[in-house]
């Protein structure tokens, strides 16, 4: 598929934002199980939901540079009953306002216990709130993922791990930036987030390095022979109908060379994973904790933007049969 | 329930894309707005296509044999486009089966385009929205037109009549029949989209003689020609036969 950057911003970023958000509320619910210190709602709660925010509002943006006709964007609430894009899209609106309403009740310190969980949680309207907007981050992570896993016959795509990668990723970099949030404001929880940024980083490694596996192991359902119904080994298409290509040669093929394609996987292995995780340590170690949690971040969005894009070239469309050759 | 449809026989095809041109010029000129092209008389021309006639040479020289391939959506049965698509733009029609976009609707997110694997659908870089054939639905219905008509301009165009249309629901109908006594298959089975439209392969009528027909076996002087006509009062076959 050729990579579009527009959705490779889309899912990125809202990623970030979801996992930055995911990352606030895990602070929130450590802090009410009195194992973290707690954050003050309006410095901390409220400043890195609207830091979330900003990131999901960019995405959306991003998006909207994909549709050809994106005044009648409205339109595509209409089919969640069986289409993931019209799902994510639903799941974005109602997700970005639960955030926001999140980081309203921090604002406004809507922080007295409405009830006390065990009589010993307390729990109040904040993380109420949050806790909904956590169910609605995990649906938007699955509709997201889905829309690219179900897709059966993109065989790379049409499987649990672009699901799993996709809220591996979202979670690691969301918590990265959470950590150099922290460190920036001067808060207390940078080693909470920079753990846990590692520990999530280190999952993504391995589902993520699974699925590179999986896909250059398989095998193409279709063929040049199911493709046109020929029973021959030997089959070589001499016109594809369009000397100068089509929409069909533009949409599905990446037209990278083999060795760039290797550059960005080897960009991405290094800089998604072992960078970070390295400058993370360091930060969590008390060196240089802004400095290196904010390059960390940084590093890493840059290897999720190669990792998406060549998340997108890996998939190999059975159209592409047809249009092998020109003349 | 009416599944309409068009058979392709690759058997006579000979490529010489009239279904092309005049499915361009047909579905160019209509009420849904041109199908727009791009540096048409310019280096590098590009532009949107409903059908389109692509070649491919089958074997190793000197077996080998050209196959001319017309390709167009196959208003699947089962279309994988149709259930993506966020604003209901793409459906399926219950009456005839026809898939269709609606263009108004369409917000060219071009997600219906990554669930086809045929590659049925170009987006319209004009007007920004998803296209593919209709099967000439604002024809065959056309009342305005003589009944001979009333079919798809690419089937009316083909010179050798390698393109027929049809319910292909019908048992009795000439395409149904056609896809029964004549091998119509199906392009890529292997993912369950049940395409409507069926492709006749290419038929060779081969006699095959055994080396004994070559000679008459029931001839054991092995002398030719007409035998002595036998005496009136031996038995014949026929006498054995009316006896009964």
């Amino acid at each position: 598929m050729h990579p579009a950057f527009s959705v490779i911003f889309l899912t990125t970023l809202i990623g970030v934002g979801q996992g930055l958000f995911l990352a606030l509320y895990s602070g929130q619910i450590y802090s009410m199980m009195n194992l973290l210190p707690g954050q003050d709602s309006q410095s901390f709660y409220a400043i890195g939901t609207l830091l979330a925010l900003l990131f999901l509002a960019a995405g959306l943006v991003a998006s909207f540079f994909h549709l050809g006709r994106p005044m009648r964007g409205w339109r595509s609430i209409s089919q969640w009953r069986t289409s993931w894009l019209s799902r994510e899209i639903i799941v974005l609106g109602i997700t970005l306002f639960l955030i926001l309403l999140y980081g309203v009740a921090h604002y406004l310190a809507w922080t007295q216990p409405i009830l006390i969980l065990g009589e010993t949680y307390p729990i109040d309207l904040s993380l109420a709130i949050g806790t909904l907007a956590m169910f609605s981050t995990f649906a938007l992570f699955i509709s997201t993922g889905m829309i690219y896993a179900c897709i059966k016959f993109l065989q790379e795509w049409h499987s649990p791990f672009t699901v799993i990668n996709f809220i591996l990723f979202g979670a690691a970099s969301g918590f990265t930036l959470a950590a150099a949030f922290s460190a920036v404001i001067g808060s207390d929880v940078v080693v909470f987030y920079a753990t846990w940024a590692i520990l999530l980083t280190f999952a993504a490694f391995f589902t993520r390095t699974a699925s590179l596996i999986r896909n250059s192991n398989l095998k193409p359902k279709s063929n040049l022979q199911t493709a046109i119904g020929v029973r021959h080994t030997v089959i070589a298409q001499k016109a594809q109908g369009a000397m100068c290509g089509s929409f069909n040669t533009r949409e599905f093929f990446h037209g990278s060379s083999l060795s760039k394609l290797k550059i960005v996987k080897t960009i991405f292995l290094i800089f998604v994973f072992p960078i970070p995780i390295g400058l993370l340590l360091a930060a969590a170690y008390g060196f240089f904790p802004i400095e290196f949690s904010i390059m960390a971040f940084i590093i890493q969005y840059l290897g999720l933007i190669a990792e998406r894009w060549y998340f997108f070239t890996e998939a190999k469309h059975p159209q592409n049969l047809y249009y092998q050759s020109v003349s | 329930m009416k599944q309409l449809a068009l058979i392709i026989d690759l058997n006579v095809c000979v490529g010489c894309h009239a279904c092309v041109t005049s499915c361009k010029e047909w579905n160019t000129s209509g009420w849904a707005g041109p199908l727009s092209d791009f540096n048409p008389y310019n280096t590098d021309p590009t532009g949107t296509f409903f059908n389109r006639v692509q070649t491919f040479e089958i074997g190793t020289f000197p077996n080998t044999e050209t196959v001319h391939f017309p390709k167009s959506c196959l208003h699947c049965e089962e279309p994988p486009c149709v259930p993506v698509c966020p604003t209901g733009a793409s459906y399926k029609r219950e009456e005839d089966g026809i898939v269709l976009v609606d263009y108004d609707k369409c917000i060219g997110c071009k997600y219906c385009s990554w669930a086809c694997p045929y590659g049925a659908r170009e987006v319209d870089q004009q007007q920004k929205v998803m296209k593919k054939c209709t099967l000439c639905v604002d024809r065959i219905y056309d009342q305005t037109l003589p009944e001979s008509e009333r079919k798809p301009a690419c089937v009316l165009a083909c010179p050798t009549n390698a393109r027929l249309f049809g319910d292909v629901h019908d048992s009795d109908s000439e395409v149904s029949q056609l896809i029964r006594e004549n091998g119509g298959y199906q392009l890529m089975p292997e993912w369950g989209t049940n395409p409507a439209n069926h492709y006749l392969p290419r038929r060779k009528t081969r006699l095959k003689i055994h080396e004994d027909e070559l000679q008459r076996s029931d001839n054991p002087l092995k002398k030719e020609g007409v035998l002595p006509e036998p005496p009136k009062e031996q038995q014949t076959l026929d006498d054995i036969y009316m006896s009964w």
